[in-house]
């Protein structure tokens, strides 16, 4: 399947700032791709480059084959675009601004089958500026489903939407790559990113520090799994010496470093056969927002144990 | 350029208007409040003191300056003398129409001559017989002051005589009817200013242009939109002004085709203005501050309220650079006077304007910042 979307060597400077700082990365076409990393990485000014929004300092971008800003006109009726804070005509309703786009793209998409889609046909007919945050984002989410897109840039599309809203959301980008739409998610949320991406890319000050499936950065950055169990120190010290295995201890419970489902059995019947006294057990797994924090935190002490010693 | 567009673009900009009580407020009820006020402070309170208009052709010679200082000193007329290549014994019933007077006097040459030699010299008195009032008071004061020098000369022979008596146009023009084109010309003004300065900056600002750069909507599709969508409430409040004008004030305006390019171009000149000052700024608040500096002066400067001819010279000079001047000066010139050929002039004056600030405005205004 070809690539919707080819970044090489992007650089964008804003001033002596330099937001991003040579990446690269693709996107397959009808695939998910969430891209994350605390604020101020560079998510929002490689989405905006994307989008043609924004000129790069350097670099190579390509989005379905155009230079998104130079060739913005041709590629603006492919993709469809929500903006990390949209806005909109303060008195326009929702139902308004979808015949608007429509008649700007020349479209004709069934109106109310949007807005049900993103959960906004209750407020189909109210003004912009009487809109909650969320309903804003689900109209800008609305709007940028008008013109049928090949690809969508959702930029941080759940911020601020209760739990119910947030799942109404992630259905519809399922649906959009049911429908074999590209989606270009960023996102705060490490589950979301979990639970949707078929890609994921982590950002930190301008440099792509991991890239890959979900479980792929799970399993190469994060912990092996665990098996948790409420027991003593005397479990752990029996584990270690007669399984040879990593335990730790915490607060009441031990944890013990299982590869695989064997070794899971081979120390829950061995600790069950010592006697020693336990209640129950659970099995850990790093998540995608596990291995985030730690790689951003680990990151951050080395630039500024590096900073100290400068 | 595509109509669709356009026309989509301007049900958005209606609807966003139809909503907004203030915008409403300042397109159909200020111009009436407007009209209303002015209309009725100065309507009939008409000056007890008529304004005699000289064209003085004996050179200023000390008895015609004696003459007409001794006019002046009548206390109910006010002598205004007048000169210049325009005012001509031969179109001086026109210029007086155009600068709104409603009396005018000719000295002739050899006035002085006349006089000391006691030969007769004959006075062209130049009235406007709707406002009989002003040419009763013009025309005594006149005769009686002839009569004093008369008097004075050759024991009351008529030496000096009021010869012929002319007729100044066909209208007096009162206050009321230099109010409503300057009154048009104020809301063409004001109404694109004031809103399209913060639109151009707050829509920048929200984020609203790069939200709209990424349709196919272009700028000159949108500036297009916007000019129409002025030029519509122009054409309202014009038409609420002059229905409002003639009917309870009795406006002398005469509605032709030929006000409609100044509605149509004054309009395109100051959403232009307006959409470059916005530009330029770089916040809302100094794009306001921009605004103003250029709005305030051209508000009351440019014969919006009182004729420019009225002014202090210095001040006339300063209303001629206003772009503003020229769309109700072309408006009078329309709807009072009927001189086309001025008329064009400044039309043509206030295109140009027009084109060069809407190519500047075209060229500065970005969608998306760089
Ligand atoms: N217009 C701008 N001018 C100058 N600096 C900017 C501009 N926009 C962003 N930056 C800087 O570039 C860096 C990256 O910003 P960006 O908005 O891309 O971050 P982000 O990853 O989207 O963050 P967030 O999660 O908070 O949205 C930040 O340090 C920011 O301060
Ligand atoms: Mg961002």
């Amino acid at each position: 399947m070809p690539n919707a979307i080819e970044v090489r060597g992007l650089v964008k400077n804003y001033g002596t700032l330099r937001a991003v700082d040579g990446i690269q990365f693709s996107v397959a076409a009808g695939s998910v791709f969430a891209f994350l990393g605390p604020n101020g990485a560079g998510k929002t000014t490689t989405t905006e480059i994307l989008e043609g929004l924004r000129p790069k300092t350097a670099g190579d971008v390509r989005v379905l084959g155009l230079d998104p800003w130079t060739q913005g006109a041709e590629l603006h009726q492919k993709i469809g675009v929500i903006p990390q804070d949209f806005r909109f005509f303060e008195r326009i309703t929702p139902a308004e601004g979808i015949e608007y786009y429509s008649a700007l793209f020349g479209t004709h998409p069934d109106a109310s089958a949007i807005l049900s889609r993103v959960a906004l046909s209750d407020k189909a007919d109210a003004r912009y500026d009487t809109l909650s945050g969320g309903q804003k984002q689900k109209m800008g989410l609305a709007l940028a489903l008008t013109n049928d897109p090949e690809i969508c840039f959702l930029d941080e599309p759940t911020t601020g939407l209760d739990p119910a809203a947030r799942r109404a959301i992630w259905e519809v980008i399922r649906s959009l790559k049911r429908e074999g739409r590209t989606v270009f998610l960023t996102t705060h949320y490490l589950e979301e990113a979990e639970i949707l991406a078929d890609q994921v890319a982590i950002i930190h000050h301008g440099h792509i520090i991991a890239t890959g499936t979900p479980s792929e950065i799970i399993s190469a950055h994060g912990r092996p799994p665990r098996l948790r169990l409420a027991a003593g120190p005397d479990v752990a010290a029996f584990v270690q010496r007669t399984l040879g295995a990593t335990a730790t201890v915490e607060n009441g419970y031990v944890e013990v470093v299982v590869h695989d489902k064997d070794e899971s059995l081979r120390v829950l019947s061995a600790v069950q056969s010592s006697g020693l006294p336990w209640s129950s057990f659970t099995t850990e797994h790093d998540t995608l927002e596990d291995v985030f924090v730690r790689m951003v935190g680990r990151m951050d002490d080395g630039a500024l144990k590096s900073e100290g010693a400068t | 350029m595509k109509f669709r567009r356009i026309g989509s673009d301007l049900k958005v900009v209606y609807l966003q208007y139809r909503r907004n009580p203030a915008a409403l407020f300042f397109s159909f009820f200020f111009p009436i409040l407007i009209v209303a006020l002015f209309g009725y402070i100065f309507s009939g309170a008409g000056s007890a003191v008529t304004t005699v208009v000289v064209l003085n052709e004996d050179q200023n010679s000390p008895a015609s300056v004696a003459f007409l200082a001794a006019l002046n000193n009548t206390s109910v007329v006010q002598v205004q003398v007048v000169g210049g290549s325009s005012w001509t014994p031969s179109n001086f019933a026109a210029e007086l129409g155009s600068a709104g007077a409603s009396v005018g006097l000719i000295v002739p040459a050899g006035f002085q001559a006349n006089y000391s030699a006691h030969t007769n010299v004959s006075l062209a008195l130049f009235v406007n017989p709707t406002d009989a009032a002003s040419a009763g008071t013009a025309e005594g004061a006149i005769q009686g002051v002839a009569n004093g020098f008369n008097l004075h000369a050759a024991d009351g022979r008529a030496i000096i005589t009021i010869a012929s008596i002319h007729n100044v146009g066909s209208q007096i023009y009162t206050y009321i009817d230099y109010l409503i084109p300057g009154l048009i010309g104020f809301t063409i003004l004001t109404s694109p200013m004031f809103s399209m300065v913060d639109i151009a900056a707050s829509y920048r600002k929200d984020g609203i242009f790069r939200e709209l750069s990424l349709t196919p909507l272009t700028r000159s599709e949108w500036l297009t939109s916007h000019i129409l969508w002025y030029i519509v409430l122009t054409f309202i409040n014009a038409g609420i002004m002059i229905a409002f004008g003639v009917g309870v004030f009795s406006a002398h305006l005469s509605i032709g085709l030929g006000m409609i390019p100044f509605l149509l171009v004054g309009t395109f000149l100051f959403v232009s203005i307006g959409m470059l000052s916005g530009t330029v700024a770089k916040t809302p608040e100094s794009a306001a501050i921009i605004g103003n500096i250029i709005t305030f002066p051209m508000m009351f400067l440019s014969g919006t309220f009182f004729p420019v001819s009225s002014f202090p010279p210095w001040l006339q000079t300063v209303a001629h650079v206003l772009p503003l001047y020229y769309v109700i000066d072309g408006l009078d010139q329309a709807m009072l006077f009927g001189n086309w050929n001025r008329a064009a002039l400044d039309l043509t004056i206030v295109l140009v304007i027009a084109v060069v600030v809407f190519v500047m405005a075209v060229r500065f205004f970005r969608w998306r910042d760089s």
